[in-house]
């Protein structure tokens, strides 16, 4: 089920465009979350609350040095070690030392797309180490030998039969495509995991410098299982995810929970900042901190895109998307999916790799209005464009299509003078006419012909407003002012 | 007292693809007692390829926009994508040459939405008695993105259609969900885009009306091309077409 990462962005949504099943999901999770999220930004949650929340996180942003000192401070005070990480290799190798040292067989995870961003679980699974999801959609996912598809959603591309199949297949229960069922066949499987394992591996939703914690939430309590039970924990998140003050933590939690499932709260909310401390019943003997930077610096330095690292991964932009909605996650082809995940990766991983998903939109706007911390992606894809049509040095970004950029330049000689205007019109009509049939363009040429395959065109007027504006409108007017 | 005047702002897509949009604009502020301007050399507002990332030729079409168009009194279009480049987009393009940015804040702050010249400028409400307007039927309305999110015009259009005797507004679902149009989007990736216009079709079909209407050509252009290609005999239709019909 693994996709073949050579599909081209248009090769993968046409895969998932073709499935009604996927569209059916989707649109239920964008009707119920997406619809939730929005009513609450309207009904309890004001836009000075937002507002106020972005400008923490701005600020937070502009002093991310200090802020992630103090936290680091406080972490280590408690016992804790913390790990700055420049790149994902690093980060990934930090984590098979740690197992290393400690001699560990099982890893149990709770959702983090960090660390797939860094890739750390092919690397233990190299070194015999076996990985287990814990979070029940990831879960399935690893089971499949699949990629998560949504934020918070990350099975939600799979109905219950194919899961009912799996679970028949690798966990050995009779089929049964009961919810119930299955999820109870999942939860006893995952119970024995968690009380074996020896290290819990987890990323983190929002730390919080003032306190010195990081902060995971869950629906399903099996982060809190992960990260107090085994020996070791492990937290990865990337370098922006820190609240300078516990009253920054709170106006983003709030807006997280909110944004993610339409949840005031969700069911589990651990706050964890250290090994078990002397006296204490639970806990990890070890606790670590992997702090990454992985090519969040950069975005940091540039104005254009500093913004984004105010994202707090609620998912909230996927939930609304037009284009996710038929498209899903997979034609992404990344950990970071949808309107996010537009922007983040080509920074993360490179503009011109990416370069369909900073072209891949409409720009309608609607992720913007949903973000509960007002990121502009429409803005910063229009960013990333500008960069791939004439490159970016500090970006090591090259003009992406040769043919496009001359298009646009005859395009601007042709706008630059009405009468190039003018002659393109005319030029327009001939060519459109052994096409036209009962006004409208069923066929075209060109770069028409992908607009035509599906849709109609209608062809160039007879006579342009220009036209009828002198032959018409203008004469007509005229008489009337001097009535 | 005095007319107010207006210079048209007719978009490339209007000029060539659907001037008796600009012609149903005309005879609407004719109507009203408008005077009207038109330049005639006027192309493209630059949309196109400030949407493509192509800025340089965007700045070079914005800056002989702010030539043509910066002694009018009040610019009119029948768009809100291309006042949305105008009053936003331009402000983005010379955010580092102060003079033009100065030209182009100037300009932004005089440039107007069809819909929303007539209700917020004009003080138009209604339709029946000020433009002796009839449409008969049940219609539906698009938010365009850019009109809705961009311009934040949602109510003008709604109270022009509510008013316009003989016409019934039935809300489609999510009637600000994209179309799919997207300007080059829509033949850079045509099979996102009709799925995306299927979307929006289903939705307009829903609501049993037998026209949609709205306030960029662009969009109605994408749905009345998937609307015709499917069979339907639902009409796409722009906003000054249904204030045009009928009366004097």
């Amino acid at each position: 089920m693994n996709q073949p990462k050579d599909k081209t962005y248009s090769e993968l949504a046409h895969d998932a465009i073709g499935n009604e099943e996927l569209h059916a999901a989707i649109r239920m999770i964008q009707d119920r979350i997406g619809k939730s999220a929005q009513a609450l930004w309207r009904d309890e949650i004001t836009p000075e609350h937002r507002r106020l929340a972005k400008e923490a996180r701005m600020r937070t942003l502009d002093n991310l040095d200090e802020v992630l000192a103090a936290l680091a401070e406080k972490i280590r005070a408690r016992g804790g070690h913390v790990h700055f990480a420049a790149t994902a290799e690093d980060a990934r190798h930090y984590c098979l030392e740690v197992a290393r040292k400690h001699n560990i067989k099982r890893v149990v995870k709770g959702k983090s797309m960090t660390s797939a961003e860094i890739g750390v679980d092919p690397l233990l699974e190299s070194e015999g180490i076996e990985v287990v999801e814990t979070d029940l959609g990831e879960y399935i996912i690893q089971l499949a030998g699949d990629t998560p598809s949504h934020i918070i959603a990350p099975c939600i591309h799979m109905n219950k039969r194919q899961i009912g199949k799996l679970f028949q297949e690798k966990l050995g229960i009779p089929y049964s495509e009961d919810p119930p069922t299955l999820t109870r066949a999942a939860r006893k499987a995952l119970r024995e995991k968690l009380l074996t394992a020896d290290m819990g591996l987890s990323g983190c939703n929002i730390a919080c410098a003032e306190t010195g914690h990081v902060c995971l939430v869950s629906n399903e309590g099996n982060i809190r299982m992960a990260t107090t039970m085994p020996k070791v924990h492990i937290a990865l998140m990337g370098m922006e995810r820190v609240t300078a003050t516990l009253a920054e933590h709170d106006m983003l939690l709030r807006l997280l929970t909110r944004g993610a499932a339409a949840q005031k709260v969700s069911t589990y909310v651990s706050f964890l900042g250290g090994p078990r401390q002397p006296g204490e019943t639970d806990g990890p003997e070890e606790f670590h901190l992997v702090i990454i930077d992985n090519g969040r610096m950069k975005m940091l330095a540039d104005p254009r895109f500093r913004e984004v690292l105010s994202c707090i991964r609620c998912g909230g932009c996927l939930n609304i998307c037009p284009v996710y909605g038929r498209i899903g996650g997979h034609a992404y082809n990344g950990p970071y999916p949808g309107p996010i995940g537009a922007v983040v990766m080509p920074l993360l991983q490179g503009v011109n790799e990416h370069a369909d998903l900073c072209r891949g939109e409409s720009l309608c706007g609607a992720c913007k209005d949903i973000c509960p911390v007002n990121n502009d992606l429409p803005r910063m894809l229009s960013e990333l464009r500008h960069m791939l049509a004439y490159g970016d040095e500090n970006w090591e970004v090259a003009p992406v299509d040769k043919t496009e950029a001359r298009a646009f330049k005859a395009w601007s000689a042709a706008m630059s003078c009405r009468t190039a205007y003018n002659l393109l019109v005319k030029a327009g009509r001939l060519v459109q006419a052994p096409f036209v049939k009962n006004g409208a363009l069923s066929k075209g040429v060109g770069p028409l012909t992908k607009w035509t395959a599906t849709r109609d065109f209608p062809p160039i007027a007879r006579k342009t407003f220009a036209e009828r504006w002198k032959t018409d409108h203008a004469k007509r007017l005229n008489e009337t002012d001097n009535e | 007292m005095t007319r107010p005047t207006v210079t048209l702002f007719i978009q490339c897509l209007v000029d060539s693809l659907s001037p008796e949009t600009g012609d149903a604009m005309v005879r609407v502020l004719e109507r009203l007692g408008v005077r009207m301007h038109y330049p005639p050399n006027q192309t493209c507002c630059g949309q196109p390829a400030f949407n493509s990332g192509y800025r340089r030729e965007a700045a070079k079409a914005a800056r002989r926009f702010l030539d043509i168009f910066e002694d009018s009194e009040a610019i009119v279009c029948p768009s809100g994508s291309c006042v949305h480049m105008v009053r936003h987009h331009y402000l983005d393009l010379f955010r580092d040459e102060p003079a033009q940015l100065a030209r182009a804040r100037m300009v932004a702050d005089k440039t107007f939405e069809f819909t929303e010249y007539l209700v917020d400028i004009l003080g138009v409400t209604d339709p029946g008695a000020q433009l002796d307007c009839r449409f008969d039927g049940a219609v539906t309305y698009h938010d365009s993105c850019h009109l809705a999110r961009g311009l934040g015009i949602r109510r003008q259009p709604r109270l022009l259609l509510e008013n316009t005797p003989g016409l019934t507004l039935i809300e489609m679902d999510e009637s600000d969900r994209c179309c799919g149009f997207g300007g080059t989007f829509s033949v850079k990736y045509p099979e996102i885009s009709t799925a995306m216009v299927d979307d929006k079709v289903r939705t307009i079909l829903d609501t049993g009306a037998k026209a949609v209407v709205g306030c960029d050509v662009s969009c109605l252009m994408n749905i009345q091309g998937r609307l015709s290609r499917l069979g339907s005999n639902v009409r796409a239709l722009h906003i000054a077409e249904i204030l045009a019909e009928g009366g004097k």
